[in-house]
Parts: structure tokens; sequence; C-alpha cells
């Protein structure tokens, strides 16, 4: 029976040779991730309630992302009933202050091709770029995954996204997907599982899939799934993963010929940088319909567009450049290591001289917790969602572009298309 | 749910209501008495005041979009809304709703809901009743989905799971 890599996912997970689009079933969960606002705060009494405990705590990854660093007296609580709960439970995996667990749980080699994975964030699909079936839940049915070990689920489609030819140079991930959300619409894939294929997905790096998959969720898919290949293992190997690891046949997680349930077909060689208006990544429109609207602020921050990719694409916009008067730049590394290694090849220093302010490794406003935008202020931002009200008040406009969109902004003060200013 | 002698007052919503306006950012921080009394604030600034237990929603599509944050449903939950009609949903908060109590039926035809104050929900068979007697029918739902959120949801779920599990431990 033909399968797709979605279905042959699956399948492993609930001891199945195949499963059929449509039917519910059983899956046993590899690896449960939750951060500090979905997590303990909200697990440890309903565990405590049922007087239950953890099902395999080797299997439970903790990341502080959303509270930190503490702010005032309720996120100072929040944090600390996470710190005092991964004590106490003395849980083997947490990842304090180290960045946003989209991108520090991956960069940790929890998340490897494969395996079947559950987050407590509906940004979770951004793990089925390694070939792993991952998605997001809330936090009461996160219980019933870390009491049993086990989550239902209804085998979706699989909807594939093809895109074939090349990427031209300032356009990248986070355009083709504000594309593809523009196409089909922020539900548009009715909670399926979307596959990015094709030569331009293949020669994406590690991190340019992580942003496909991750903005599957504004797609409304279940999971994104990008297949694993050598640039998967090449970057695994820098996570320190076991060599048994590296070495692994993965040439099973494929989607078999004809298996996708629908094909899109896209040209990457012509697409321009995108962009979405406020207040829906589905307002997406290639940047000339926006070109010149004045900008407050320009925000690199979250999983979906602050990654070491993200920081390097700013840095070849901004290289020898100076923003504009009276607009703030604001860098959020997605992680520390990204952060680390940004330092350590100088695009840190690049951004830091073109007057960038550098921000905690940590969700940000993205979240919209709490360090969100002024009322009134127009802002470009390479986060995921500008949904009305939620990085400020109702009034504050967000755009949402990648992070050479992001840059090339703060540079003139308007919004601006990067390959006017790279050369 | 079979409670066709109910006529519950509808709250009216368009197309994308999203997890952020049912449980605003800003509150995300406190308990959900406080999140429930700014849902939907943005959209609907006396709804959270004027709501009643009872009450459902009727609205477009993708109902739910966003965040995981089941806070979304919890909200509404703890208002008191006894069911949300809709188009469609964000598949994320499909399941956060159930697990935590509160029916979602998927209906096309909500437009011919737009003029009701009032309507009847009957489950099983899954339908809604319109004021001039019209039965509207709604997707299928799961069985063990309606029982669990007619049971409270998941948590009492994983209760009485938990105890026939260590009974039979002690047996």
């Amino acid at each position: 029976m033909s399968q797709s890599l979605a279905q042959k996912l699956i399948a492993k997970a609930a001891g199945r040779a195949s499963v059929t689009t449509g039917e519910i079933v059983t899956c046993k969960v590899d690896m449960a991730m939750f951060h500090d606002s979905s997590g303990p705060r909200r697990l440890k009494p309903m565990l405590e309630d049922l007087g239950a405990e953890i099902w395999d705590k080797s299997r439970v990854v903790l990341v502080m992302d959303h509270y930190v660093p503490e702010r005032d007296e309720a996120s100072r609580k929040i944090v600390r009933i996470a710190r005092d709960w991964a004590h106490d439970q003395k849980l083997p995996h947490v990842y304090d202050s180290q960045g946003i667990c989209h991108v520090v749980v991956p960069q940790h080699g929890h998340i490897r091709p494969g395996m079947f994975c559950v987050g407590g964030d509906s940004h979770s699909p951004t793990g089925g770029a390694f070939g792993s079936y991952m998605f997001g839940i809330g936090s009461t049915e996160m219980l019933g995954v870390v009491v049993t070990g086990e989550i239902w689920l209804r085998v979706p489609q699989t909807m594939a996204m093809n895109w074939a030819g090349k990427l031209s140079t300032g356009v990248c991930a986070k355009d083709m997907m504000l594309a593809m959300i523009a196409r089909f619409g922020m539900n548009g894939a009715d909670y399926g599982a979307v596959e990015f294929t094709g030569e331009a997905v293949r020669a994406l790096p590690m991190q340019e899939r992580m942003t496909l998959c991750n903005m599957s969720a504004e797609l409304g898919a279940q999971t994104g799934l990008v297949a694993p290949d050598q640039i998967t293992r090449e970057w695994l190997a820098t996570t320190g993963v076991p060599a048994s690891v590296l070495d692994e046949d993965w040439s099973m997680w494929q989607s078999d010929a004809r298996s996708a349930d629908t094909v899109h077909s896209f040209e990457a060689d012509q697409l321009s940088p995108q962009l979405a208006a406020p207040h829906s990544p589905a307002h997406s429109v290639p940047i000339a319909a926006h070109a010149n609207t004045r900008i407050d602020v320009a925000y690199i921050g979250a999983c979906t567009g602050a990654k070491l990719e993200d920081l390097r694409f700013a840095a070849e916009v901004l290289r020898g450049g100076r923003i504009a008067a009276g607009v703030q730049l604001m860098v959020a590394p997605a992680s520390l290591k990204d952060r680390a290694e940004a330092e350590g090849d100088g695009t840190m220093q690049v951004l830091l001289d073109a007057g960038a302010t550098v921000l905690p490794s940590a969700c940000g406003a993205c979240a919209g917790y709490g360090d969100s935008f002024a009322d009134g202020q127009t802002v470009i931002s390479s986060t995921a969602r500008n949904f009305k009200g939620r990085m400020g008040p109702p009034s504050t406009q967000v755009y949402l572009g990648s992070a050479y969109t992001v840059a090339a902004s703060a540079l003139r003060g308007r919004i601006t298309d990067p390959r006017e200013v790279m050369t | 749910m079979s409670d066709t002698a109910v006529w519950h007052k509808v709250w009216h919503f368009g197309n994308d209501v999203d997890t952020d306006a049912l449980a605003p950012g800003a509150y995300m921080q406190h308990g959900i008495e406080v999140i429930a009394a700014h849902c939907l604030e943005n959209l609907n600034p006396s709804f959270a005041a004027n709501v009643r237990p009872g009450d459902v929603f009727v609205a477009g599509k993708n109902f739910g979009i966003g965040s995981s944050r089941e806070q979304a449903a919890a909200a509404l939950v703890h208002l008191g809304v006894r069911a949300v009609i809709a188009q469609s949903y964000g598949g994320l908060f499909f399941r956060n709703a159930f697990n935590l109590g509160l029916t979602l039926l998927t209906c096309a035809e909500t437009p011919l809901l737009q003029q009701e104050d009032r309507i009847g929900i009957v489950i099983p068979g899954i339908f809604v009743t319109l004021s001039s007697g019209q039965q509207l029918p709604c997707e299928p739902v799961p069985d063990f989905l309606l029982q669990m959120a007619q049971a409270g949801g998941l948590l009492p779920n994983l209760r009485q799971r938990l105890a026939t599990t260590r009974a039979k431990a002690h047996a």
C-alpha cells in the first residue's frame, strides 16, 4: 500500500504496518516537549490531583522560554514553579533561559528522523523538518501524554508542496511560507500533514527547513514535514547525538510515489519577497504592494525568524550600513547557541554596528505576553503571527516579512524590498 | 446533550476568531477567571459580562485558529458556553475544546443561523434546530469525543482510567 511520509511515521508509532487516511489510531510518543507557560504550572496541579506520575522522564523535555527573563511577580512565580518542579521531579532534560523551545530542543538532538513527538506549543510542527512527526497540543492533552505515553490521532491527508527551481538572492523560506499561506489561507491545510518537496526545498539548509515546518501552523496543518537527507545528517552531527544515530538508515522516511492526497506546484525562481499586512499571515502579497510604508520598529525575533540563518540574512543586508533615524531595530536571537555562533562569525557585530538592540533569547514580543509594542506603532517583524492585539494594542500595525526584508526596512525606515539594498 | 426542549441564546461571530482574541496574551499569566473576563473583548467588549451559562456561539470559518493555549477553550467553558457551531475550526483548538468539555459542532450552513436569536441542539444525531423548526445537520463527531466532552473532558476521563487500572492491580 502506497504510504506518505506522514502515514509511515504514524504507522510506526501506532505499531502498524500501514495506516489509512481518516482512521483514528493511538500512537506511542517518543518525545514530549513543553515550556514554562504550557507545562509545569498547568501539569503539576493536574498530576497531583490525579495522583499520577510521568510515564517516562527520559522522554520529556522542559524549556523555560515564554516568561524568561522574569519581569514581574506573576512571571517570577510561573518560572519558579517550572524550576522547582523540574528539580523535584529530577527531570533529566531541562533548558532554562537557553532560547526558544522549537530551536533549543532539536539543537540538543532530541528530535531525529522516524520519531513521533508532541509539543505543548502550536509551533511544534517545527520538529517535522527532521523527518519526525511532531505536532502541538494543549496542556490537558499533554497531561494525557505524560500520564499514558500515548495520544490518539486521526490519520491526516498529505498535502505536498512541491517547489521547483532555485530561490533568488534576498528570498528565503519565510517568503515561500507567506506565499503558501496567501494561496491556501490560514486554515487551508485543514489539519492535514504538509510535506515540502522539490529541488528548492532540498537545497535549503536545516534552519530554513525549520522555518517552513514552523509556519505550517499558520497553514492550519497538524504537522509540516521535510524528508531527511544528507543535510539533516550533517546538522544532527552538530547536536551531540550518538554516532549510532548518524549511521541509521533513513531511506524509509520518504513518501512513496503518488502517495500525497494533493500536490501543489510552485516556482522558486519566480518568488519575490513577500509581506503579510496587518492583521493576518494570510494577508501576504509581493512586497511591492506595501513598499515605502513608514515603520517605527523592525523586529527580528522568534523561533520563526531569529535563528542563526536569519541573523546572517539580516547581516548580509546591514553590513556597513546604519539603520534610519527614528527607527528601532530589535534582535532577539532564537537560542544562546545561535547567538554564540553569530558572535563567533561576526554576524552579531554587524547587527550592533548597524544600530541594533540585542534582546534576550526568549519568545519575547512574539508571544505577546508582555514585551508588546506601543499604541499606534507600525512594526515590521520576522515572527509568525500578526493577529490584531497579539504583539501590542489593537492599534499596533504589524507586518510580517523575512529577516532580509526586516533588515532592509530598518535601513530605510520604510518597507523595502531587500533586493534594492543587496549588491 | 439531547436538549431539544432547551433554546440556547446565540452569540454571533464571523470568520477567523483566533485564540489570541479568546484568551488575550496580556492576561495569560493569570488564572482562567481573569482570562475569561477579557475573552473576546477586542471583538465584542460586552460579551464576557453578558454571556450566560447555556448560551451558544455561531461563527463562520476557522474558529480558534492560532495558538495551542487551551485557555481559549477553557475561557468559554468557564463562562458556561454550551457549544460552538462553526463552519470549520483550528485543529488544535478542536482537540483542546473536547479535552476541556466543550462540544464543537461543524455545520456548513451557519449563514442560515445568522438571524436566529435562539437555537436548539440535538445530540446524538447532531443537528441544530432553528426557530422555524427547520433542522440543519452537522458533521459527525467520533463518539469517544462526544462522550468525553459530555463527561467534562480528558481530566475526568483519565481519573476514571487510572481508577480502573488501580482496581485491577488490587484485584
